[in-house]
């Protein structure tokens, strides 16, 4: 707790230094030197306390209502744990990132503000995680959905960033608005302001309708997760913030809306089963949509952005299964789910952030991001090419990487789901095993393109052939996340161990089963270990034969087979829009591709044109419309504002007289 | 040891199924066709040759086939031998050989975009394609047979045959694991190995631009993948588990052989399916694994 409020105070420092220098160099080090301290040290907090330790602190609160109650338990340290770890990496990646970079520009440099909400971001969330208190949660709640518009808007003189900076604004409120509507609900019927007293007033059935905050605290959590259709902030906001940025939200911060939901479930009365199924349900739907719409993109960042959106949907879906093992009696398949979730947060956020890292490395190298302006960048910088390869391999779920142990680790819940009371849940628990496999088929697909296409083949234009490799020191960020997610790798079932001890943690868990299937689950997740190790010392054996062989017989290279066509550009490589073809031919709607072929007349046309776009269907034809609904909702209230200054007048008197007319009858 | 053997087998006799194929094919259409042997010749030599590698390729068209051959071989590892349960096994271990198989095709598919070439772009696309819609396929079908079996490995899945009241249900799943070889694997009506033009393929197409020892651990990969489907196949039918362990292997071998028999004879009666047709195949391939493992909890 101790090393908590340190690493608070260094967040709190690093933010206050960054304003007091803005618009100098030295705001480039001190802010992130302080997230760098902050998330350290925080590390170095979790690294000390045993997984299952609680503490809880009450600090003195100005304010009439709520106390400033903080606590860690281990479903804190668990979430905390990519935050500060993502957080520091992103610092660093963007203090290499902006140094100097701004100084070039014309302009104000605004790196000290950037510099001051990146660390108010990780102290809100920080703070987020510790909130013992509804008011506290609120507070910090608000302040870490603020920070990213600062965040993201960062180079705000390209209409998109403010676009996608106004997305992420309105979404983050109206999600909000649902979880203060939550705590608001709950707080008055329960009497209290403490997340304890909450619990307490749920178990003696104080909270009445407990279904509304249910779906109250699951649809505003879930806008916050990303799942659909509340998603589209994703694909908005990721593309045009800083890579840095884009690394910290999508491995730090939108693990929070999941953090969120899991108090509130603790908070709740247990769970009914409908309720589990609607977690899993939303969770498969985002899932399969965000997969299939990932692989429709042909910008790497909003790939990599709807990618999230597949994974949250995956952990809800996890989620939502170990709920109803929780309702229907099924210790095993609670735990399992539970603890596949939360294993599968920490590699997405382990891998997402690489992967932003990678393609932040990829935009300063080529000066783009769509797939159609890269191309043969691994020979240019292998490094960030080997690290997007493998990242992408593993958020796949491929072995031995880490992904694979939570996507396993859910699979044994649907295994267990199996064993459920009733024909309809048995077929929805092999439903969403079928699911899974599809999510894995697609996520393997769409990373193959997304690695395939940018960093493999011929270079698309003459900014990708021209590509530099990041100076050794740009590498650091990146590699410090590959390392941790190796240690995941080597050490899956001492992480699956510290994941249950925050799904032991969960209230109504029958310790002894659930402990029983997780350890389950830890040793296939070491004779998966050994699996891989064996798997990559054959790989690493073949290869080695081949270099000999290649020694011993000749190795020469040529041209690639063209069928005999000797002129060969590298537009004719197949690109974005043609690898998805096969797939968009059945898929199209939910991947979202509209095509449109322009053609000259006639039996001979000269010149063709094919666009093949990706629309994101939930903005188009849900949000759009309900937006324009309500502005023209709001211009048709316009007539009472007229600028007649005796009818203002006139609406005052009625008021009263109105007021009154209540007050007297 | 025992355990080992099937590997052991699978290693040493996986050569042969192609071969096999090839002989029935060569038998339907009036001809006396190349050796049995024939992979084995081939490999020997790709071995001994040097390697042709595109200007366009970095280092993964050379990782590319190591580790697709490698992850085969670990898919191999866990699928139980006649006589004995696999080296390595625990409960839900089908996922880890459907991924490793997985593993195997991503590395082929990005060894195949190195080259920068469109045709092996357009094998790439395919496969991807195809084998996304295939892997819901194989999960269902192999839930379907998780359900009854008394653990959740392959090694408790597999070699229970037919066993119990006999239920219609009980023959589609290795009816769909054979529909999964032949689409896994690249085989008429997916997919015609024989053809060159190369429009009309997908794995052979993906690994044009390959030579020499790469080709060698690429078409060994391909033989063992077949056997790993093969083995599959006939386990899932034959009560191996049951038999003494001679008659147990000399079953299983003999079905290994039939299953590659039952493959060259579909090769030679059947045409390939249009592109657009094979989504529809696996969908009803999906639609039978899903009423199978229905009927299957039901009961």
């Amino acid at each position: 707790m101790e090393l908590f409020g340190l690493s608070l105070a260094f967040y709190l420092l690093g933010a206050l230094a960054s304003l007091a220098f803005a618009g100098r160099e030295t705001a480039n080090h001190l802010g992130p030197a302080g997230a760098v301290a902050g998330s350290l040290v925080g590390l170095a907090g979790l690294a000390l306390t045993p997984a299952s330790a609680v503490a809880q602190a009450s600090l003195p609160w100005g304010l009439p209502l709520g106390s400033l109650a903080l606590g860690l338990d281990p479903a804190s340290r668990l979430f905390l744990l990519p935050v500060y770890a993502v957080g520091a990496a992103a610092a660093v990646a963007g203090s290499l990132a902006l140094a100097g970079s701004e100084a070039a520009q014309a302009g104000p440099d605004r790196r000290g503000t950037h510099w001051f909400f990146f660390n108010i971001l990780l102290a809100g969330l920080a703070l987020v995680m510790a909130a013992r208190d509804g008011v506290v949660f609120l507070i910090a709640w608000e302040v870490m959905s603020l920070a990213p518009f600062f965040l993201g808007s960062l180079h705000d003189d390209e209409a998109e960033v403010r676009e996608a900076a106004w997305t992420y604004l309105v979404c983050a409120h109206l999600g909000a608005a649902l979880v203060i509507a939550f705590f608001a609900l709950a707080m008055g019927q329960a009497g209290a302001t403490g997340f304890a007293a909450l619990a307490e007033a749920a178990r003696a059935g104080r909270l009445t309708m407990p279904s509304l905050l249910f779906f109250l605290a699951f649809f505003g959590f879930a806008a916050k997760i990303g799942l659909v259709p509340f998603h589209v902030w994703l694909p908005a906001i990721y593309p045009a913030a800083p890579g840095h940025v884009a690394a910290l939200m999508s491995g730090g911060m939108i693990n929070v809306g999941l953090y969120g939901l899991w108090r509130a479930l603790e908070i709740l009365p247990p769970p009914a089963a409908w309720q589990g199924w609607t977690i899993a349900g939303l969770g498969v739907a985002s899932a399969l949509l965000g997969i299939l719409a990932a692989l429709g993109q042909g910008n790497l960042k909003r790939l990599l952005a709807y990618s999230s959106v597949e994974n949250m949907g995956l952990i809800c879906l996890g989620l939502g299964l170990g709920l109803v093992g929780l309702a229907c009696g099924n210790p095993a398949m609670a735990a399992l789910g539970l603890g596949g979730a939360l294993f599968h947060m920490l590699c997405h956020a382990g891998f997402k952030s690489l992967l932003f890292l990678c393609a932040a490395e990829v935009l300063t190298a080529v000066g783009s991001a769509r797939i159609a302006h890269l191309g043969g960048l691994a020979k240019r910088m292998p490094a960030v090419g080997t690290l997007f390869l493998l990242a992408g391999a593993g958020i796949a779920g491929l072995p031995p990487l880490p992904g694979f142990i939570g996507e396993l680790t859910m699979a044994l819940a649907m295994l267990a789901g199996l064993d459920l009371p009733g024909l309809l849940p048995r077929t929805a628990s092999a439903a969403s095993l079928a699911a899974l496999a599809a999510v894995g088929g697609f996520a393997l697909a769409a990373f193959a393109k997304a690695g395939g296409l940018a960093f493999l083949g011929a270079p698309r234009t003459p900014a990708a052939a021209k590509a530099e490799a990041p100076s050794h020191a740009a590498l650091l960020a990146p590699l410090f996340l590959a390392a941790g997610l190796v240690t995941a790798a080597a050490l899956a079932p001492a992480l699956l161990r510290f994941v249950g001890q925050a799904v032991l943690a969960f209230p109504g868990m029958d310790p002894a089963p659930a402990r029983a299937a997780l350890e389950q689950a830890a040793m296939a997740a070491r004779t998966v270990g050994f699996f891989g190790a064996g798997i990559i010392l054959l790989a690493g054996g073949l290869l080695w034969l081949r270099a000999r062989a290649g020694a011993a017989h000749g190795r020469r290279r040529e041209p690639t087979w063209g069928c005999g066509y000797t002129a060969p550009t590298a537009r004719m490589q197949y690109g974005a829009a043609s690898f998805v073809e096969p797939a968009a031919k059945l898929l199209a709607g939910p991947m979202g591709l509209t095509r449109r072929l322009d053609m000259d007349p006639g039996l001979f046309p000269k010149r063709a044109t094919l666009f093949v776009v990706s629309r994101d269907a939930a903005r188009d034809r849900l949000f759009t419309p309900l937006f324009e609904a309500v502005a023209r909702l709001c211009d048709a209230a316009k007539v009472v504002q007229h600028g007649k200054v005796h009818l203002y007048i006139l609406y005052v008197l009625a008021t009263v007289v109105l007021l009154l007319a209540w007050k007297l009858s | 040891m025992n355990a080992w053997l099937h590997i052991l087998a699978a290693l040493v006799l996986a050569p042969l199924i192609p071969g096999i194929i090839n002989r029935v094919k060569a038998r339907m259409s009036g001809r006396v066709g190349k050796p049995l042997l024939q992979t084995y010749f081939d490999l020997a030599k790709l071995t001994r040759k040097g390697l042709v590698e595109s200007h366009t390729a970095s280092f993964m068209l050379g990782v590319g086939p190591a580790v697709s051959l490698a992850a085969v071989c670990g898919a191999l590892c866990l699928l139980p031998s006649p006589a004995s349960p696999a080296p390595a096994s625990f409960g839900g271990d089908f996922m880890l050989a459907a991924y490793c198989l997985g593993l195997s095709r991503l590395a082929l598919i990005l060894a195949a975009l190195d080259t920068g070439s469109s045709f092996e772009g357009m094998g790439a696309s395919r496969e991807a394609a195809f084998s996304a819609l295939a892997e819901p396929v194989l999960f269902l079908a192999l839930l379907a047979l998780a359900v009854d079996a008394p653990s959740l490995s392959l090694s408790g899945m597999l070699g229970q045959g037919l066993s119990g009241a006999l239920a219609p249900e009980r023959l589609f799943v290795p009816l769909l694991l054979f529909i999964l070889l032949l689409t896994e694997n690249c085989r008429i009506p997916v997919d015609d190995p024989n053809t060159h033009l190369e429009l009309t393929m997908i794995h052979e197409v993906m690994v044009l631009d390959h030579s020499g020892p790469d080709m060698a651990m690429i078409s060994y990969g391909a033989a063992l993948k077949l056997w790993f489907f093969a083995a599959a196949v006939t386990l899932s039918l034959l009560p191996v588990q049951a038999m003494p362990p001679l008659a147990a292997w000399a079953a299983f071998l003999a079905g290994v052989a039939l299953v590659a028999v039952a493959v060259g004879l579909i090769e030679s009666s059947m045409a390939r399916l249009r592109l657009l047709r094979v989504p529809r195949l696996l969908g009803s391939a999906g639609a039978l694994a899903a009423l199978s493992l229905v009927l299957t909890v039901w009961r």
